[in-house]
C-alpha cells in the first residue's frame, strides 16, 4: 500500500517532468527567434537559482537575502579561472562550487543561529559585503570596470558557443536541480527540513540536528547559485559587479515567492513568470503609458503584485498552476469517459 | 597634532550629523517592530519620500516651513496607507512573508519615486544660510547642529507624546502587553496605524534634514533604511535610547572608517559591525545596560 502510493507520487511528477523536458527539447525546432531563445536562457538559470532558494526557504523555513553573493562567486571564479589562469572552464565552475560551498559553510554556522528578522538582515549584510569585496577588490575581480573576454563555456570537449546550445546545457542543468530537489524534499532529508520549518524547538526535542540540516539546505542553494552564475559569466563573457548587487538577491527572492517556495515547480513558475512579465512590460508599458520610463513602471509593477500575492496568495502561483492541471486532466478523463459512455449507448441501443 | 586633532573633531562631527539621521530612522524601526512585530524594511524610503516632496514642494514656490510641514504630513498619510493596505490585511502571515511584504512595499516606493522624480540627485537648500562654524580648527556646516538639534528635539516630543500623552500611553500598553492592552479597552490594530504613521513621519523628518547635507536621490531609501536598521538592531530593538546610541556609533563608525581609511570599505564595514553583533550579542550590545523588563 505505502509502497504504491509512493510510486504514484513518483510516477505523477516523473511524468511531469517527462513531458516538460519534451515541450523543451522541441522549443528551439519551432523557434528561431534568438531573442526569444536568450530569455529562456535567462529563465533556465534563474529557475536554477529560485530552486535552490525554494528549498531553503519553502522547504526549511530559512530567508536569505544575499544569495548574488554565491551567483557573484560563481562568475568571478570562473571569470578568474579561465581569463587569468587559462584554464578550461569546467575548472571553473568547480573552484566556483567549492568556494561558495567553503563561503556558505563559514558563513552559516553563525548566520543560521539567528531566525526570522535577524536571518534576514545578517544573510543581507553578507550580500552588502560581498558586493563592496567585487568593486573593491581590483586585482581579482576587476573592479566596478568589470570583467571582460571571458571565453565560452567548454565541457568535456563541446564548444557551447551558440545560443541553442547554451539553451539545451542550461535547462539540462536546471532539470537536474529541479530533480535533485525534489529527491532532497521527498527524502528523509525534507522531512527533517519541514520539521525545522514548523517548529525548531519541536524538531530539536525529536532529534532532528537543526544546525547540521540548516546549514546542509543553505551551502546546497548557495552551490546552486553559484554553478548558476559559473554558466551566466560564459554566456555574457562580460561582468560587473552591479550584477551582484542586493537588488539581485531581492530579485531571487520574489521569483521564489511568485511561484510558490513551498513547491518543487515554483522556482520555475517564479523565474518564468518574472522575466516573462518584465519582457512582457517593457514593450508594452511603452504603448499604454507613453513614456520612456518602463524600467520604472516594471518596478512599481512588481512591487505591488508581490505585496498583493502575499496577502491574497501567499502560497505563490504555483498551486494555481496545480489546479489547472488538475482541472485539465479532470476534463479529459470526462470527456473521454463521455465518449466512451456515448460509444457504449451506441452498441446497446 | 593639532591637525590631527581638528580633523578627529571634524569627523566626530560628520559622525554626529549621519548618526543622528539614522537615529531618527531607527527609531521608526522600533516602534514599528515593538507595536506590530515587523521589521519595516521599508522605513528608508520614508525618509526618501520626505526629502523628495520636500524639494518639490520648495521648487514649487512653497515657503521651506511649509514645504516642510506638508511634506511630513504626506509621509504620515503614505505611512497609514501602507499599514492598512499592505501590513493590516497580512498581519497573521508568518515572519518571512511579512519581511518580504516590506521589502516589496519599498520596491514599489522606490518605483514610484523614480517615476515621478527620475533619476537626477535634487538638492535642498540648508536651512539657513551662514558661515561655517569654526570649533578646534574642524570646519562646522551650520546645517550639521541643524540635523543634530531637530533629531534631539524630535526624540524629545516623542518620548513626551509616548510617555505623557494619552494616545502615546495606549501605544506604549500595546508595546508591553498586547492582551492586557486588549483587555483594558485599547485596539492593538488602531495603535499599529498610529504607530507606522508615526515612524514613517519620523523617516521623512530625517529624510528632509539629510537633504541639504548630501542631497536627494530615489534610491536614496535603501542604504539609509539599512543603515539606521543595523543602528537599531545593534542598540537592541526594543530600546528606543539604545537605538539612538546605536545609531551614533554606526555614524561615527562610518565617518571614521572613510575618514581614516578609505571611503570603498564603509557600508562592509557597518555590516561587518552587524553580523558581529548578531552573532556574539543578539540582542544589541546595550540590552544588559539599559534593557527595560515589565
Amino acid at each position: 500500500m505505502n509502497n504504491s502510493l509512493l510510486s504514484q507520487v513518483y510516477s505523477r511528477s516523473v511524468k511531469g517532468i517527462l513531458l516538460f523536458t519534451l515541450i523543451l527539447m522541441l522549443v528551439p525546432a519551432f523557434v528561431s527567434s534568438s531573442y526569444f531563445i536568450s530569455v529562456l536562457i535567462l529563465v533556465g538559470l534563474y529557475t536554477l537559482i529560485s530552486t535552490g532558494m525554494n528549498m531553503l526557504m519553502g522547504f526549511a523555513g530559512q530567508i536569505s537575502l544575499g544569495h548574488a553573493a554565491f551567483y557573484g562567486v560563481g562568475a568571478y571564479s570562473s571569470a578568474y579561472v579561465t581569463v587569468k589562469l587559462g584554464m578550461p572552464s569546467i575548472v571553473g565552475i568547480l573552484v566556483g562550487v567549492l568556494l561558495t560551498a567553503i563561503i556558505a559553510f563559514i558563513v552559516g554556522i553563525p548566520t543560521l543561529k539567528l531566525t526570522g528578522h535577524y536571518l534576514a538582515l545578517a544573510t543581507l549584510g553578507i550580500g552588502m559585503i560581498a558586493f563592496t569585496f567585487f568593486k573593491q577588490w581590483k586585482d581579482i575581480t576587476g573592479g566596478l570596470n568589470g570583467f571582460f573576454g571571458i571565453p565560452a563555456l567548454n565541457l568535456f570537449g563541446i564548444e557551447f558557443d551558440s545560443e541553442v546550445k547554451f539553451y539545451y546545457l542550461v535547462w539540462l542543468i536546471a532539470l537536474l536541480g529541479i530533480l535533485l530537489t525534489r529527491n532532497v524534499v521527498q527524502s528523509r532529508v525534507g522531512r527533517a527540513f519541514r520539521a525545522i520549518h514548523s517548529s525548531e524547538i519541536a524538531a530539536n526535542s525529536i532529534g532532528v540536528n537543526i544546525q547540521k540540516y540548516k546549514l546542509q539546505v543553505f551551502i546546497l542553494s548557495a552551490v546552486y547559485a553559484s554553478i548558476a552564475g559559473s554558466i551566466y559569466a560564459h554566456y555574457v563573457s562580460f561582468i560587473n559587479p552591479m550584477l551582484f548587487e542586493s537588488k539581485m538577491s531581492i530579485d531571487f527572492l520574489i521569483m521564489s515567492v511568485i511561484g510558490g517556495s513551498g513547491s518543487i515547480w515554483g522556482g520555475l513558475i517564479g523565474s518564468a513568470v518574472f522575466i516573462i512579465l518584465g519582457e512582457v512590460l517593457k514593450d508594452v508599458i511603452p504603448m499604454v503609458m507613453h513614456t520612456q520610463s518602463s524600467d520604472e513602471f516594471q518596478i512599481v509593477f512588481f512591487g505591488v503584485m508581490l505585496v498583493v500575492l502575499l496577502i491574497y496568495m501567499p502560497e505563490g502561483l504555483a498551486p494555481a498552476f496545480v489546479k489547472l492541471r488538475n482541472k485539465a486532466f479532470n476534463w479529459l478523463k470526462l470527456s473521454r469517459r463521455r465518449s466512451r459512455g456515448a460509444a457504449d449507448s451506441m452498441e446497446n441501443p | 597634532m593639532s591637525e590631527f586633532l581638528s580633523q578627529i573633531v571634524q569627523l566626530i562631527f560628520s559622525g554626529l550629523t549621519i548618526g543622528s539621521i539614522y537615529a531618527l530612522i531607527a527609531i521608526g524601526f522600533v516602534i514599528t517592530y515593538n507595536i506590530t512585530g515587523i521589521l519595516n524594511f521599508a522605513q528608508g524610503e520614508f525618509a526618501m519620500l520626505g526629502a523628495l516632496i520636500t524639494i518639490s514642494l520648495v521648487s514649487a514656490g512653497l515657503p521651506k516651513i511649509l514645504a516642510i510641514v506638508l511634506a511630513i504630513g504626506i509621509v504620515f498619510l503614505v505611512g497609514s496607507m501602507f499599514e492598512r493596505f499592505a501590513i493590516y490585511p497580512a498581519r497573521n502571515s508568518t515572519v518571512v512573508t511579512l519581511i518580504i511584504i516590506t521589502i516589496a512595499v519599498s520596491i514599489a516606493l522606490r518605483g514610484i519615486a523614480l517615476l515621478i522624480w527620475g533619476t537626477e540627485p535634487k538638492s535642498l537648500a540648508p536651512f539657513t544660510s551662514g558661515d561655517p562654524l569654526s570649533i578646534l580648527g574642524a570646519v562646522i556646516q551650520p546645517q550639521s547642529l541643524w540635523a543634530i538639534s531637530v533629531t534631539i528635539v524630535s526624540l524629545i516630543l516623542m518620548y513626551v507624546f509616548f510617555e505623557k500623552s494619552y494616545m502615546g500611553k495606549a501605544v506604549t500598553a500595546c508595546v508591553v502587553n498586547r492582551q492586557a492592552a486588549r483587555l483594558m479597552g485599547i485596539r492593538p490594530e488602531r495603535m499599529s496605524l498610529i504607530a507606522i504613521s508615526i515612524s514613517a513621519a519620523l523617516g521623512a523628518v530625517g529624510g528632509i534634514i539629510i537633504a541639504p547635507i548630501s542631497g536627494a536621490t530615489y534610491s536614496m531609501g535603501l542604504m539609509l533604511g539599512m543603515k539606521a536598521f543595523i543602528a537599531a538592531v545593534i542598540g537592541g530593538i526594543s530600546n528606543a535610547p539604545a537605538a539612538i546610541a546605536g545609531a551614533m556609533i554606526i555614524g561615527l563608525l562610518e565617518s571614521f572608517t572613510e575618514g581614516l581609511w578609505t571611503s570603498g570599505y564603509k557600508d562592509a564595514v557597518s555590516f561587518g559591525v552587524l553580523i558581529l553583533v548578531l552573532f556574539v550579542m543578539p540582542n544589541g550590545i546595550l540590552s544588559k545596560v539599559s534593557g527595560k523588563r515589565v
